[in-house]
């Protein structure tokens, strides 16, 4: 059964290729077709799960080639979650997407670039070649970095160049980095690594490398001191690819990075989860304080990705099992509430046509899908519970006591109470109070992107549920067992071939 | 030595990407340390009078050049010319918009 791995970069990037030859011509490859294939792509990744839980590791050898000679693609339990995370994301992603980019032209283009990326972070989270990462990884930025000009206003340009210079830098550092491995392990496959550096014993030059890869990867994921493109760059975007690059690729391209690099094949130690612990504390509280500054609704937003992404980073970092769990749970609700909160975004702006949070007032009268579900979001980013964001901060929290790191805990504590206040202030100046007579007239936004705003809200609220102990069994606990074995991982992928 | 001149070709175009004000200079220093990574990588590979990595029938395996970082940086060089692409494209529009290439007048986000 291992010939389903491959099949999350063929589908989707057959599907970008189909989009971009047929999409001009035909209304079916612009609206219909992306759904689709972005919703077997879910099914797959249900199945994957399914798999893992049956057969353990799996490895695929592309083109028959046996690792370490040829390119291998690994399915592991953390591997089968992240892409559930990522697909799940991306099929809401494309039902809002045939109603919001109406307003652009050559929407065929906007579908192929978006499956292209798509492509690019399937191929990051199934492989287990280290090169084979720094393409798909390239794969997913260019088209990133095209989508976040796709408005070709001003602004969308600017931001565009700036994270583009970013986005270059930190993949040439990650090359970089690539190649010191190679001189020093004469191989790419990331087991193969693993088990030559467990040879060799550690070394300046691993340090040199893990530091490298820190800066690479942490510029990707945009952790606080790295963090300074990503809130002109996420805005910018059309609403839908703000959420999936909020939502999903800074995971997908740094955390998902970080983990299997850190954990399986260079093997965690002290230094490295000190750096990420003050690297996810740092991320977690400068993130949240400039967020509460901010007026514009997207940038704000976007400022409370990095201070997310800090608390993933912190639950990773703690290294005990709880605190892993309680990071990659983060890690999966982040994704759903901040892409709900992105869409939210994206309808009001859709209604509307301002993002200033003090022109709008009382949209809750008018819009009340888009209304509720963003106070659904709101509290589930906040930890109120019962929504989900409030399971994963408190699974951090306790993890971080648990490990005798009570200031982190203290921190991560203050995180949520300012992430709080800032939401409070969103729903006070955009939903709740008295509507404006500038928006008398304004109406709901359409069907398809009601749908989806409804089910992530759903799926806030009923994430909870995920802890229960048969469906963790499956999901969250494969996971975090995943990369918790640390170097044995090393062993499952050599010993499988 | 060759490693070292690698090094500062990689601290001039970092040194062009930080300090200069123009965009297509930004461009081409993005470019020099592109070129300093792949360049490095090739020399990864190389051994000294080494001879190209074609084995024939019969032939022993002696002072070959390593295949695999020349394959490597062929895929880079491919990426690289995607990125510089896309850069150029999107600077030809900023000039299309703002009508400047100057860093410092092109600042309608802040941060």
């Amino acid at each position: 059964m291992e010939h389903i791995i491959p099949l999350f970069v063929a589908i989707s990037l057959a599907t970008a290729f189909l989009i971009s030859l047929l999409g001009s011509k035909f209304k079916f490859f612009r609206t219909a077709f992306p759904v689709i294939s972005s919703a077997a792509l879910v099914i797959l990744s249900v199945l994957s799960i399914f798999l893992v839980n049956n057969n353990g590791l799996m490895v695929y050898k592309m083109g028959g080639w046996i690792p370490p000679i040829g390119i291998c693609m690994v399915l592991d339990g953390l591997s089968s979650f992240m892409l559930l995370t990522v697909n799940l994301v991306a099929f809401f992603i494309m039902i809002y997407s045939i109603n919001y980019v109406k307003k652009y032209t050559d929407v065929y283009k906007y579908f192929g670039l978006l499956f292209l990326m798509l492509a690019g972070m399937n191929g990051v989270i199934i492989t287990g070649d280290l090169f084979n990462l720094f393409v798909y990884l390239e794969v997913a930025a260019v088209s990133s970095y095209a989508l976040v000009a796709f408005g070709t206003g001003r602004q969308e340009l600017e931001a565009s160049f700036k994270y583009m210079v970013m986005g270059t830098l930190a993949s040439g550092l990650i090359l970089l980095s690539i190649a010191l491995m190679y001189s020093y392990t004469s191989t790419l496959n990331m087991a193969d690594i693993g088990k030559s550096l467990a040879n060799e014993g550690s070394s300046s030059v691993i340090i040199f490398i893990s530091v490298m890869f820190i800066v690479g990867f942490g510029l990707k994921a945009a952790l606080v001191p790295f963090h300074w493109w990503l809130p002109d760059a996420h805005p910018s975007a059309p609403a839908p690819i703000s959420a999936m690059l909020s939502g999903v690729l800074i995971k997908a391209l740094g955390v998902y990075a970080i983990i299997r690099i850190f954990y399986n094949v260079i093997g965690s130690n002290i230094y490295t989860s000190r750096i990420l612990l003050v690297l996810g504390t740092l991320s977690m509280i400068v993130g949240v304080i400039f967020a509460i500054g901010q007026y514009d609704f997207k940038r704000l937003l976007a400022y409370h990705s990095i201070s997310q992404i800090g608390y993933v980073i912190l639950g990773i970092g703690l290294a005990t099992p709880l605190g892993i769990l309680g990071g990659l749970f983060h890690l999966f609700n982040h994704s759903i509430f901040k892409s709900l909160l992105f869409l939210n975004s994206g309808a009001v702006e859709y209604s509307t046509g301002t993002r200033d949070l003090k022109k709008m007032g009382g949209l809750n009268k008018k819009m009340p899908v888009t209304g509720n579900t963003s106070m659904i979001a709101s509290m589930s980013i906040a930890g109120i519970p019962p929504f989900n964001g409030f399971w994963s901060k408190l699974l951090i929290i306790i993890a971080c006591v648990e490990a005798n790191e009570y200031i982190y805990g203290l921190f991560a504590v203050i995180g949520s109470v300012l992430t709080m206040a800032s939401f409070m202030k969103v729903q006070k100046y955009a939903f709740l109070g008295k509507l404006k007579e500038k928006w008398k007239n304004i109406e709901e936004v359409p069907f398809g992107m009601k749908f989806s705003m409804i089910c992530l809200a759903l799926i806030c609220v009923f994430g909870g549920l995920l802890l229960l102990p048969e469906i963790s069994n499956l999901l969250l606990k494969e996971a975090s067992n995943a990369v918790l074995i640390g170097k044995e991982y090393v062993n499952q992928v050599l010993g499988s071939v | 030595m060759i490693y070292f001149l690698c090094f500062i070709l990689f601290s001039i175009g970092l040194y062009s990407i930080l300090t200069k004000r123009n965009l297509i200079k930004i461009i081409i220093g993005i470019s020099i340390v592109d070129y300093a990574i792949n360049l490095f990588f090739i020399l990864v590979g190389y051994r000294m009078n080494g001879r190209s990595p074609i084995l024939e029938k019969g032939e022993e395996i002696e002072r070959i050049v390593d295949p695999l970082p020349q394959a490597v940086v062929l895929t880079s060089i491919v990426i690289g010319l995607a990125v510089t692409a896309l850069l150029v494209a999107i600077a030809i529009r900023i000039y299309e918009k703002y009508g400047t290439f100057d860093i410092n007048e092109i600042k309608e986000l802040k941060g």
